[in-house]
């Protein structure tokens, strides 16, 4: 037994390619996710951040078996949900819970707030009668900022704030360890985006929930994680504390994303230079050899074509990152004003 | 927490007891549909329809088969109100019991066509993969065969048997809706709230009967009405081939068949069932447009 | 002289529901060469605001109430003549769209589409129109332009499909570019490319841009001056820098507060209470008096309008125009 709550182990996720009419054979392997470590202690938050199409949802989906992955294992307390299948599985999720992108679409539209958060609840309880039932459902709608008045309206009545919030009761009613959101925010308004992170980051520390935010927005990651993972190409490129990788990233490919980032700030953003990456990620069936950042990357050597770097920290500590330059390279962002 | 709450906004005063009734989208869809003056009309027609008859042959003095030589065809008058045809038998009566005939194959082929397409759709649609390649071959071969030589073999093997008319025609109809449901069900399974659903660990079952299938029933009932005529008229040209419903026992479309050996003598034996006919697939056809403009999830949003 | 003056603009929707005040009376001009951003939350007014000025408002259930939009002083877009607007929009007034996928046909060549600009507003003869194409398609950063003239739009990526869509925008050379949220659907590092990639062609062609976004921080460094809208209207306007540096508006400031990336870690963040109000409803008074932290018994009985408070900056706070409120 590890320290570690969740664990993930050299998880591979691909989807095989298949072309043909009568004779389907495969033609290749989209490497949606390629070996992924990663650990999280109980009531951590990780931040998950990447660019669309470098494989942060289907990782989160991977970890949750909503796809099963082609390989490696996902450890959640001591047991292997990789290796769980049909009912053992059906049962267990009962720990882990997902909140998804788009609250007009997570919610059945056809069943009311107290349909979907009764189902959730009796699913894994079956021994909740019918009088306990309503006034968990009104507590639960209570804790996530929701007046018990809604009870019996259905989604398409809310505004996509109070979706996101339905959509976290329905996962938080099952009581989850886990919690994985995928990105719970990025189709919300602005001001609206700052009360259902605040209400997620006071939900895992009231319920001491393990949480792996993803989102493709740095500033929204740093905010509320503990530790920052930065997907690229279906690998973690680099990990380490939240204010770590913010202020002192390691990875070229991080020191750009933070370079992209803006800010509200006149001045300052009309100063400094931005890290332009050129072209755009390349594609997941075809990777380039070694390191898979090398042709968008402004520091690539010949060796970088060659090689998979290892994961590696500078000083030992828990910021680390896979890249062959790391120790020639400056930490940080270059150039910022 | 407490100090969370009060943040939270739209919520005025959270009193338990009151809770504000909700919405649901067939509510919505009803209110709409109200709104639609064709659609509201064809119901009433309908209703109107099936009610006359249902209840019109007891209220008639005349039986469907009652003969009358002498009378013979003769054209409406006070005794008959839409004439008789050449045996003397009162054509009201009998568009009254061919209406219940022609109905109750509209609706009982359609429910056969109905329950059949709907579970092998969704089955085909939800499962996926293999499965839903080898379900879908199968309704791709079934869908060449010609109709009509299925049904004579169908009658040349279990005899002209009335209720054989809807199995075989709700047989052929099924493969239309279990093609419609299989997209719409395909489409729906990518939905998140699906992946919600299994993410929390329900049952297929329960999934397949509480999130897929509500959510189809919009389509599976706009085409169900467009269904209803259409077996009709299977019906009418199959009794105007002679393979429909046998005399003495009338439907619409045998009455149809009938009518129009003898329009030039007899005109009002083939415009009275025409006409009757051709009402209830107008008033069919117009609420299901109006059912599916009211249904559509897109104009709710607007 | 300003290139676009609008005054007054009120468009609205007529739906079952009711009557939706989309937009409800904007004013604001912009000159040439200048870079004007429109910031907003969703359901704002800030798309319908300028989609109304190039008539691509659907109508019914849309309808423009009242206003006008002077166009290089001579023509008001609102009420000129379907043949004059069709000689202006695509060639004087350009438009990019926030998801670049949806905005190309997928069924025509990026090639034919790229020219059609310019066959229907210059008669351009074809051989000259797919040359200055694929000059076009180079000056916007696409390698091999000759070859990708013939591809179809899936074949690009969308970082490359918005490129496609500035070198068509820009391919007339319009005198005023509306870039509606051009760069949300992109990734963040994508995302610069396209910022700089519009800010490198107005230079070029002295044209002026209005960016629309939600993201205060995108416009931060890309405009001149910056309109901030609530609930269909302006609640202020003013140069880039008085915006950001010395906010007058209660929303503004709120807005700028609720920033993630400004906070400190751990802190909860910062909140506007509440949501936007429902507009199909007549609001009395200021539209945001009852999400705002300085509301005062009058800000929800007074109409607001916008009124100067130092010059070039305006703002529509009450308590601001009246009590010389600082937030």
């Amino acid at each position: 037994m590890s320290d570690y709550f969740l664990e993930i182990k050299d998880l591979k996720t691909h989807f095989p390619v298949e072309r043909g009419i009568f004779f389907r054979h495969e033609v290749g392997r989209v490497k949606a996710v390629d070996g992924v470590n990663l650990s999280q202690s109980q009531g951590e938050i990780l931040g998950l951040v990447g660019e669309s199409g470098c494989g942060k949802s289907t990782l989160g989906r991977s970890i949750l078996q909503l796809i099963r992955p082609s390989s490696g294992e996902v450890m959640l307390d001591g047991k292997s949900l990789t290796r769980m299948q049909g009912e053992a599985l059906r049962l267990a999720r009962a720990d882990f819970q997902m909140i998804f992108q788009d609250p007009f679409a997570s919610l059945n539209p056809r069943m009311t707030v107290l349909d979907a958060l009764s189902e959730a609840m009796l699913t894994h309880n079956k021994a909740l009668s019918e009088q306990e039932l309503k006034p968990t459902v009104t507590g639960l709608m209570k804790r996530v900022g929701l007046s018990p008045q809604y009870l019996r309206k259905y989604p398409h009545e809310f505004s996509g704030g109070q979706r996101q919030r339905i959509a976290i009761a329905r996962a938080l009613a099952v009581n989850p360890k886990l919690l994985v959101a995928d990105e719970p925010v990025s189709a919300l308004d602005v001001s609206i985006q700052a009360q259902i992170i605040n209400l997620l980051a006071q939900l895992a520390k009231e319920m001491d929930l393990t949480l792996i935010f993803i989102s493709h927005d740095l500033s929204v990651v740093k905010h509320i994680s503990d530790r920052i993972a930065v997907m690229y190409l279906g690998r973690i490129v680099e990990l380490g504390p939240a204010e770590e990788v913010f202020s002192n990233p390691l990875h070229p490919y991080t020191k750009a994303l933070v370079s992209a980032v803006p800010t509200a700030d006149p001045h300052s953003e009309r100063q400094r230079k931005r890290i332009i990456l050129p072209g755009d990620p390349p594609s997941a069936m075809n990777p380039p050899p070694g390191c898979p950042f090398h042709p968008r990357c402004p520091y690539a050597i010949n060796d970088c074509s060659q090689t998979l770097p290892a994961f590696d920290s500078l000083d030992g500590s828990h910021h680390q990152a896979s890249c062959i330059r790391l120790r020639e390279l400056e930490p940080g962002v270059p150039n910022q004003a | 927490m407490a100090e969370a709450l009060e943040r939270q906004p739209p919520i005025t005063s959270p009193v338990d007891d009151h809770v504000e009734p909700g919405s649901s989208l067939w509510r919505d869809a009803w209110l709409r549909l109200r709104k639609n003056r064709m659609a509201i009309v064809g119901l009433y027609i309908l209703i109107f329809l099936t009610t006359v008859s249902v209840i019109g042959p007891w209220l008639s003095p005349y039986t469907y088969q009652g003969q009358n030589l002498d009378l013979g065809a003769s054209p409406p008058s006070a005794a008959h109100w839409l004439g008789t045809d050449t045996l003397g038998r009162d054509l009201l009566t009998r568009i009254f019991y061919g209406g219940r005939v022609s109905l109750a194959v509209g609706i009982c082929a359609t429910l056969v066509s109905l329950t059949i397409g709907v579970l092998y759709g969704t089955i085909s649609g939800y499962v996926g993969g293999k499965t839903d390649m080898v379900m879908m071959r199968i309704v791709d071969i079934l869908w060449s065969l010609p109709f009509i030589i299925f049904v004579i073999l169908l009658m040349v093997l279990f005899g002209r048997n009335f209720l054989l008319l809807f199995v075989a025609i709700g047989a052929v109809e099924w493969l239309t809706m279990a093609r419609i449901i299989r997209g719409q069900v395909l489409s729906l399974k990518n939905q998140e709230f699906i992946e919600a659903a299994i993410a929390l660990g329900l049952r297929k079952q329960r999934i397949i009967a509480k999130h897929v299938i509500p959510n189809v029933l919009g389509p599976i009932i706009v085409y169900t009405t467009l269904t209803i005529p259409m077996v009709m008229l299977l019906e009418a040209f199959l009794s105007f081939l002679g393979l429909g419903v046998q005399p003495p026992m009338s439907s619409w479309g045998s009455l149809i068949k009938n009518g129009a050996q003898s329009m030039e003598e007899y005109p009002w034996l083939l415009v009275f069932p025409g006409l009757v006919l051709a009402a209830t697939l107008f008033a069919l056809n117009f609420l299901g447009d109006g059912l599916r403009d009211a249904l559509d999830v897109r104009s709710s949003k607007d | 002289m300003p290139l676009l003056t609008v005054e007054d603009l009120k468009t609205s929707f007529h739906t079952r529901e009711g009557i939706t005040a989309a937009v409800n009376g904007v004013s604001f001009r912009i000159e040439h060469g200048e870079t004007l951003g429109i910031v907003g939350e969703s359901g704002s007014g800030k798309s319908v605001g300028c989609y109304s000025l190039v008539d691509l408002i659907p109508r019914p259930p849309g309808k423009i109430e009242s206003g006008k939009a002077i166009f290089d002083n001579t023509t008001d877009l609102l009420s000129c003549s379907h043949s004059t607007l069709q000689g202006i929009r695509g060639k004087r007034i350009a438009m990019i769209f926030q998801d670049p996928m949806t905005s190309l046909n997928p069924y025509m060549r990026i090639g034919d589409q790229l020219i059609e600009p310019l066959l229907i507003h210059f008669d351009m003869k074809r051989k000259q129109a797919i040359r200055k194409g694929i000059e076009a398609l180079e000056e916007v950063g696409i390698h091999d332009a000759e070859n990708r003239m013939r591809s179809f739009p899936h074949e690009f990526s969308g970082g490359m499909r918005q490129r496609v869509m500035i070198a068509m925008a820009l391919i007339t050379e319009p005198d005023l570019l509306i870039a509606d949220e051009p760069t949300t659907a992109l990734d963040v590092t994508v995302q610069a490319q396209i910022l700089e990639l519009i800010q490198r062609e107005q230079e070029n062609l002295g044209m002026a841009v209005i960016l629309i976004s939600h993201d205060l921080a995108v416009v931060s460094g890309f405009c001149d001056r910056v309109n901030i809208m609530y609930a269909g209207r302006i609640f202020e306007t003013g140069p880039t820098e008085e915006i950001f540096y010395n906010p007058q508006h209660p929303y503004n400031r709120a807005l700028q507060k609720s920033i993630p990336g400004l906070q400190a870690k751990g802190e909860e963040l910062y909140t506007i209470k509440g949501m936007p109000p429902d507009l199909s409803k007549r609001v009395t008074g200021c539209p945001f008096s009852s999400r705002c932290e300085y509301a005062v018994d009058y800000c929800s009985q007074e109409p607001i309008r916008l009124a100067e408070t130092s010059p070039g900056h305006s703002t529509a706070c009450l308590r601001v125009q009246k009590e010389n409120l600082t937030v």
